[in-house]
């Protein structure tokens, strides 16, 4: 009774807000935003197939600068580097990012927790051309240069706040009951954390070391910094490339990066919007 | 798999944070730090500095220095800020007035096409900036996409351009392009918990479509707006990629003058110098926000 009460005033409010909050025009300004925001990504697949060496002019379909690109060598030692740094600094920064998360949400309060929040996010809030200098600065003064270690460690400094946040918020969200049924049925500190509190973190910590492994891939300019003369990664090797001129070559790399990036983020997102909530199990 | 963990509490709690907090503070504190004494010293000349206190770095973003000694004013620096600021601010108007009606219409939709609209707006921004901002390249450059039409009509000559590439414009359109997502999101995340019966409260009182929107909807999603636009400008005032690639070497902003005095001009205290202003002018812009948005929950909560 009191379903059949609610479901006709929603419905003839949802029939009376359509005709006041509409607007005419705005769906138009919806589509030419989106043309706006994919154009440039379709016109670089586009031109990649261009047969021709100069990028502007169409002379013709051809796969061509796919297998230039492939047989590149220092393109392939290029994206290896990328995948190296990409996939260290994730591990790293995810741990970390874990554990710091862990310890904010679980560990009661204590002073400066505030500013430990805010040295975490630091990484999100100053300039990346500023860090980029800072670190420059910073081992060339230390004389470290470990290659491609001073590229995953100055990886890992930026990524620990972009894995931090899913995770803090998924531990957030989830329900502590559980944790204390663990404890209360003898189970020890270890085995509540590693039994009931980390399978249901799971899909915050894969969200977390996604989005670093994403923002490592596509770093530039803090590479381009601290980057040794051997230790290009991908987009560095790109921009090297544009700055001798743009050809064909740099848009079939260009757009293998692309679609990486387009393809992991569809695939994370789909896999986390089928995943149940972790607040109702 | 047996680990004993600590079992004091506290003594736990510092471990795990150790790492995350050793690893910024190592890697990110103490660098800014090092940058921030670096430029209150004196150049070395190809790079590097001398330890001798010196606020010449400072000095040097308002004055030349004469055969005489003298200081004259020289505005070239000043200019690099105001274009940075100005063009940030550009950025940041062009988002909002596009993004808005673009995240109104989303809000709008049913909630599965929401989801979908959300999902297009965020895949180009976790693609690859660099790449993303190069295509605008082809876009706007001599003989580009748009040039075409005006070659093939015989408007332009062969030879001439419409000069839309390395200049003033492209930049703008490149911060625009690189950033709107991030002003579309959080005004589309403020629509959405708008609580829609007040707008038609506003109908029912006889308030005009227009009236409805600024005394009902504008002031309800002023959070997303705030923070959109300070998404876009923050990240906008610091660019590097959209001024370097589409701005040629003429529009410097303060992120490539900041590149150019560490690669290429090296002159390490000076370059310091610039990107303290420009972490001094991002401090100051999130502490206004954070202001704001600590007005907003008082106002919230009463």
């Amino acid at each position: 009774m009191a379903v059949s009460d609610q479901i006709t005033p929603v419905a003839t409010k949802a029939k009376k807000r359509r005709a006041f909050g509409e607007v005419p025009g705005l769906g138009a300004v919806a589509i030419a935003f989106m043309v706006f925001l994919y154009l440039p990504i379709i016109v670089l697949v586009i031109y990649s197939f261009n047969a021709g060496n100069i990028v502007m002019v169409w002379t013709g379909f051809s796969t061509d600068w796919y297998a230039k690109a492939f047989a590149n060598a220092d393109i392939r030692k290029a994206a290896l580097n990328s995948l190296v740094v990409a996939t260290s600094a994730t591990a790293i920064a995810t741990t970390c990012a874990t554990l710091a998360a862990l310890a904010l949400a679980r560990g009661g309060s204590f002073r400066g927790k505030g500013a430990t929040v805010g040295i975490i996010t630091l990484p999100l809030m100053v300039p990346e051309i500023v860090t980029a200098v800072a670190m420059l600065v910073f081992f060339s003064n230390l004389g470290l240069s470990l290659g491609l270690g001073n590229v995953i460690l100055a990886h890992v400094t930026f990524c620990i706040p972009f894995a931090f946040m899913p995770i803090r918020a998924r531990l957030d969200g989830m329900d502590t009951t559980l944790e204390q049924a663990s404890r209360d049925l003898y189970a020890s500190d270890w085995e509540t954390f590693r039994l009931v509190t980390l399978p249901q973190l799971m899909p915050g910590v894969l969200a977390g070391a996604m989005l670093s492994f994403v923002i490592s891939m596509d770093d530039f300019i803090i590479t381009l910094m601290v980057a040794g003369a051997g230790d290009t990664t991908l987009p560095v090797y790109i921009y090297s490339m544009i700055r001798q001129g743009i050809t064909p070559e740099i848009n079939a790399v260009s757009s293998i990066l692309l679609l990486f990036s387009i393809v992991l983020v569809t695939a994370y997102w789909f896999t986390t919007r089928t995943k149940p909530d972790g607040k109702n199990h | 798999m047996m680990a004993n963990l600590p079992s004091s509490p506290a003594l736990r709690r510092t471990l795990s944070l150790t790492p995350a907090l050793g690893i910024i503070g190592i890697f990110m504190l103490i660098p800014v730090g090092i940058i921030a004494v670096f430029s209150f010293l004196e150049a070395k000349s190809f790079g590097g500095v001398v330890w001798s206190f010196s606020t010449d770095a400072y000095v040097q973003l308002l004055y030349e220095r004469a055969l005489d000694d003298s200081l004259i004013l020289s505005p070239g620096y000043l200019i690099i800020i105001a274009r940075s600021f100005l063009l940030a601010g550009i950025a940041m108007l062009c988002c909002l007035v596009v993004g808005f009606p673009v995240a109104y219409f989303i809000s709008r939709q049913p909630l599965q096409h929401r989801n979908m609209w959300i999902l297009l707006i965020t895949i180009p921004f976790w693609t690859n900036q660099l790449v993303r901002t190069f295509a605008w390249i082809i876009i706007l450059g001599r003989n580009g996409i748009i040039e075409t039409p005006f070659h093939w009509l015989g408007i332009l000559g062969s030879d001439d351009t419409l000069g839309l590439m390395y200049s003033n414009f492209a930049i703008a359109v490149g911060l625009t392009y690189t950033f709107i997502p991030l002003m579309v999101l959080p005004i589309y995340a403020s629509l959405e918990k708008l609580d829609f019966t007040l707008v038609e409260a506003a109908a029912d009182l006889y308030s005009s479509k227009w009236e409805a929107f600024t005394k009902v909807i504008i002031p309800l999603s002023k959070p997303g707006i705030i923070a959109g636009c300070l998404l876009v400008f923050i990240p906008s005032l610091g660019a590097f990629i959209q001024p370097d690639l589409l701005g040629g070497g003429k529009n410097m902003m303060l992120g490539t003058l900041v590149q150019f005095q560490f690669s290429t001009a090296r002159n390490w205290p000076f370059g310091a110098a610039i990107a303290m202003i420009l972490l001094a002018a991002v401090v100051a812009f999130l502490m206004i926000y954070a202001r704001a948005a600590r007005g907003q929950q008082k106002m919230e909560l009463h």
